[in-house]
Order: structure tokens, then C-alpha cells, then sequence
């Protein structure tokens, strides 16, 4: 039986992540290896890195890091932000990216997540969504939720599968933040319409809300945080210890 | 020297650095010449299957790792690359693997009667069935990371499987030198860089 994963993502601006981990008695550690190095052994399922940096000057600085992360840590990467180009694809995939996510350049340009499944297999493009109810619709957003668009969210996660996306990361804009939890509501919705992998994100709290929602939420396949794990005040560690305890298939660390 | 072989499929950054993390002897190549002098021959692959036999048998490189591989030398082929080690494959038409080991590949959605998502993408547990050397540091259950649509089907070399849906994937195979893995040891963690240790200690000592 498959494993439920969970994700931590570390935000990536000119070659240092944006908000370091405080580890005990140190300093905040905001290099993107040694962070990988930590959430593997803690027994992250995956990383997934956002390159948040502003301008194209830069961009090199972030395939570096993912080049230093893919020699060091042997789990698989995936990497979103700056992606509006098969250019782009090759770039962080030659690097060490197993996967690749896009989200506001696929708004712009479905045809970007068909031509990229052509070239680097289904498994490599994730579509990533931001989603917000708007009188009660699930309402697509672009630009990192500043910008509405009229587009329904449950018809595009459907429409990126047929265009032969491999997984969908779908974060809540209604829970992100909040820490009251996934939205199970908007999670089950969008995977009863399709059958590739779906990702949860915003809103995780505390480890109670991991185990309700791959319990409400069964078609997840995954839980997806980042404030959380950065400020330990969950260690995934324990964290998988809690879910297996629960009864949720995951994937411990033998020590 | 262990050898990977570079016939124009996938991403082989991922195997030459976890091989990296235990000997720096590590060549990519699409050399004959080097594969003639490799203790040790790693076949990666992501994509087609008839794709990447075609390659195999244009460049000559097919013919050049079944002759190293009859002749003794370690061959560990991984994901496509296992799969390309059988007889032949029904992936979108019918083709010609090496043969190294008895089976064919079948695409799994054929025989899934459970609603499963396909490809089977994520970390599903081993279950060993039979011990070989690359279990050595490896114990039932551990997990490891598959991404794959199609699978092996009348074997007589397994060694582990994974359950998915009503199917038994096999994960592990192997027949004297030569070896498969079905999932990602390079993305398999430590169980799977323990996996490529153990590969690693075959060729130190064929």
C-alpha cells in the first residue's frame, strides 16, 4: 500500500531560504542544503523548493542550490516558481528536479503542462493551484493569490490532468494561514474529479490535523506545510510516529 | 569502476551522485570501450520502453551490456532499466528487451481491479520474498519510491514486491550478476542508498 507523504517547503530567495529553521542553540540555518540535509533524516517524503527570487539576474543562484541539494539528499525534489518555459523545465530538471510545478504561468498558458508532459513524462509537472471560495465557488487564483481569475477550480484541475499533469498541489487560500486545519471540503471536491495525486496545503496547525485530513479527506495523497516544520513546533519525526499510531500508512525512519 | 550507461534516456544526475556518495569511481557514459572495462554496469531509464530498446540497439549499447553481463560483470538496471533486462514489453506495441531475465512488462491498468491511481507514483513497502546480496542492508518493509505505469509479469527472479491495489509489483529482482529495481534507489533515501552499497560491494569483489 502506498505510503501518505508529507511534504515540507522551504521558500528559496537568491540562494537562501526565506524563513531558516531555529535549531536548538544555533542560529537560524537558512542554507538550503543543510535544511534538506535535516528534513530528509527527520524523514520528509519530499522537498519541495519555491523560488521566490524577484529577478532573472538571480535564477542562477537557485539551480545552484538545487544542484547541491541533489547531490547531498536522495528523496525526490520538486521545485515551482519562475517556471513559464519548457527553457525553464530543462533548467531545474537538469539540475537535480524530479518534478516540476506550475502555477501562474499555466493559467497564462495551459498548453505549457501539455508540451512539458510530452517532453518530460506526466510524473515530471505538477499543477499547483490557489483556490478561494468566492460566493461559494471555488475560484482559481494567479500571481501567489493576488490575482482573481474566472476560472472554476474543480474544472481546472480536470483540465490539467487531461493536459496530462502528474499531480495536483492544491492549496486553500480560505485555511492558509489560519491554522484550523486543511480544507477538507475543497480537498475532496477536487479528488472526486480527477485521478492523478493531489497534494494538500494551507492551514496545518498542529499533527491532529494530518491524521483528519487523510481520514475525511481520502483521495489526498499527501500534506503539504511549511511554517510548522520550520519553527519545530512540529517535527515530522513525530509527526510520522503520530500517524502511524493513527493508522495512516506512512513511511518511518528505521533509526 | 562502476559505469552508467548514457543512451539518451532520463536524468541520470540523480544515480552518478548517490553512487558518488560511496566511490568516486563513477562514470556516465556512452562508451563501449568503458563499458568493457567497468567492474560494475547501472542501466537508468525513464520513459518509453520501445523508445529506449530502439537506442539500446542503434548506438550497439544493448548488445554491449548483455555481453558484459554474460560474461559476469554486476548489471543493476533501474525503473526502465530493469524492464529493459526481460524478454519484451507490451507498452504501446510489442518489443524486444535484452532477455536477460525470463518475464515480460504489461501495463498495469490492464490488471488493477481496485481503483488505484495509475502510475503507481509514491513510497510503498517492500515485502522480500527471497534474499539475494542486494537485500543485504535492507529489512522487510522498508520503503521505497516508485514512479511507473507498466510491470513485470511472469518471473522467475524475484526477490521483493510491493502490494498496490490487488497487484503484487515486483520491486526487486535478480538472476546471478544481474539485478533489477523497479522503484528509485537514488530516490529511495538510505534504504536506498544501503541497496546501492550493497550493488556496489558485488562489483568490488566479482
Amino acid at each position: 500500500m502506498l505510503a501518505k507523504r508529507i511534504i515540507p517547503c522551504l521558500d528559496v530567495r537568491n540562494g537562501r531560504v526565506v524563513k531558516g529553521v531555529n535549531f536548538e542553540g544555533l542560529r537560524d540555518i537558512d542554507d538550503p542544503v543543510t535544511l534538506a540535509e535535516y528534513y530528509n533524516e527527520a524523514g520528509a517524503d519530499e522537498l519541495v523548493f519555491y523560488d521566490i527570487t524577484a529577478s532573472a539576474e538571480h535564477r542562477g543562484l537557485f539551480t545552484d542550490v538545487m544542484k547541491r541539494v541533489a547531490e547531498k539528499v536522495f528523496i525526490p525534489l520538486t521545485v515551482g516558481g519562475g517556471i513559464s518555459s519548457l527553457n525553464d523545465f530543462d533548467r531545474v530538471l537538469k539540475n537535480g528536479a524530479d518534478k516540476v510545478s506550475v502555477n501562474s504561468s499555466a493559467i497564462r498558458n495551459p498548453m505549457l503542462i501539455k508540451e512539458a508532459a510530452r517532453h518530460y513524462g506526466d510524473q515530471c509537472v505538477v499543477l499547483s493551484m490557489d483556490v478561494k471560495r468566492v460566493n461559494g465557488v471555488f475560484t482559481v487564483f494567479g500571481r501567489g493569490g493576488r490575482d482573481q481569475t474566472e476560472i472554476n477550480a474543480i474544472e481546472w484541475a480536470q483540465r490539467g490532468q487531461e493536459l496530462g499533469a502528474g499531480e495536483i498541489v492544491l492549496n486553500s487560500m480560505d485555511a492558509d494561514g489560519v491554522r484550523g486545519g486543511f480544507d477538507i471540503e475543497m480537498l475532496n471536491a477536487v479528488c472526486e474529479k480527477v485521478t492523478i495525486p493531489v497534494v494538500a496545503s494551507g492551514g496545518a496547525g498542529k499533527m491532529e490535523h494530518f491524521s483528519e485530513l487523510f481520514k475525511f479527506a481520502p483521495g489526498a495523497d499527501a500534506g503539504l506545510a511549511a511554517s510548522i516544520f520550520h519553527s519545530k513546533e512540529v517535527s515530522i519525526s513525530d509527526l510520522k510516529e503520530f500517524l502511524n499510531a493513527a493508522g495512516v500508512p506512512v513511511r518511518r525512519i528505521q533509526k | 569502476m562502476i559505469a552508467i550507461v548514457d543512451y539518451g534516456a532520463g536524468n541520470l544526475h540523480s544515480i552518478s551522485g548517490a553512487m558518488k556518495t560511496l566511490t568516486e569511481d563513477v562514470t556516465v557514459t556512452s562508451d563501449k570501450n568503458i563499458l568493457a572495462k567497468a567492474a560494475g554496469i547501472i542501466l537508468p531509464g525513464v520513459g518509453a520502453f520501445g523508445d529506449a530498446a530502439d537506442r539500446l540497439r542503434e548506438t550497439g549499447l544493448g548488445d554491449a551490456v548483455t555481453a558484459r553481463a554474460k560474461a559476469g560483470v554486476p548489471l543493476l538496471g533501474v525503473c526502465l532499466g530493469m524492464q529493459l533486462l526481460f524478454e519484451k514489453s507490451f507498452e504501446y506495441g510489442v518489443h524486444s528487451g535484452l532477455g536477460l531475465l525470463k518475464g515480460e512488462i504489461a501495463p498495469m491498468a490492464c490488471d488493477l481491479k481496485e481503483k488505484v491511481k495509475v502510475p503507481h507514483m509514491g513510497w510503498n513497502a517492500l515485502d522480500i520474498q527471497k534474499e539475494c546480496t542486494l537485500t543485504r542492508y535492507i529489512q522487510n518493509g522498508d520503503y521505497v519510491y516508485y514512479v511507473h505505469s507498466f510491470y513485470a509479469k511472469g518471473i522467475d527472479s524475484l526477490n521483493a514486491r510491493s502490494e498496490y491495489g490487488n497487484l503484487l509489483i515486483p520491486g526487486m529482482v535478480s538472476k546471478g550478476n544481474v539485478f533489477g529495481c523497479q522503484f528509485h534507489p537514488e530516490k529511495s533515501g538510505g534504504v536506498g542508498l544501503n541497496i546501492l552499497k550493497a550493488f556496489w560491494e558485488v562489483t568490488e569483489h566479482a
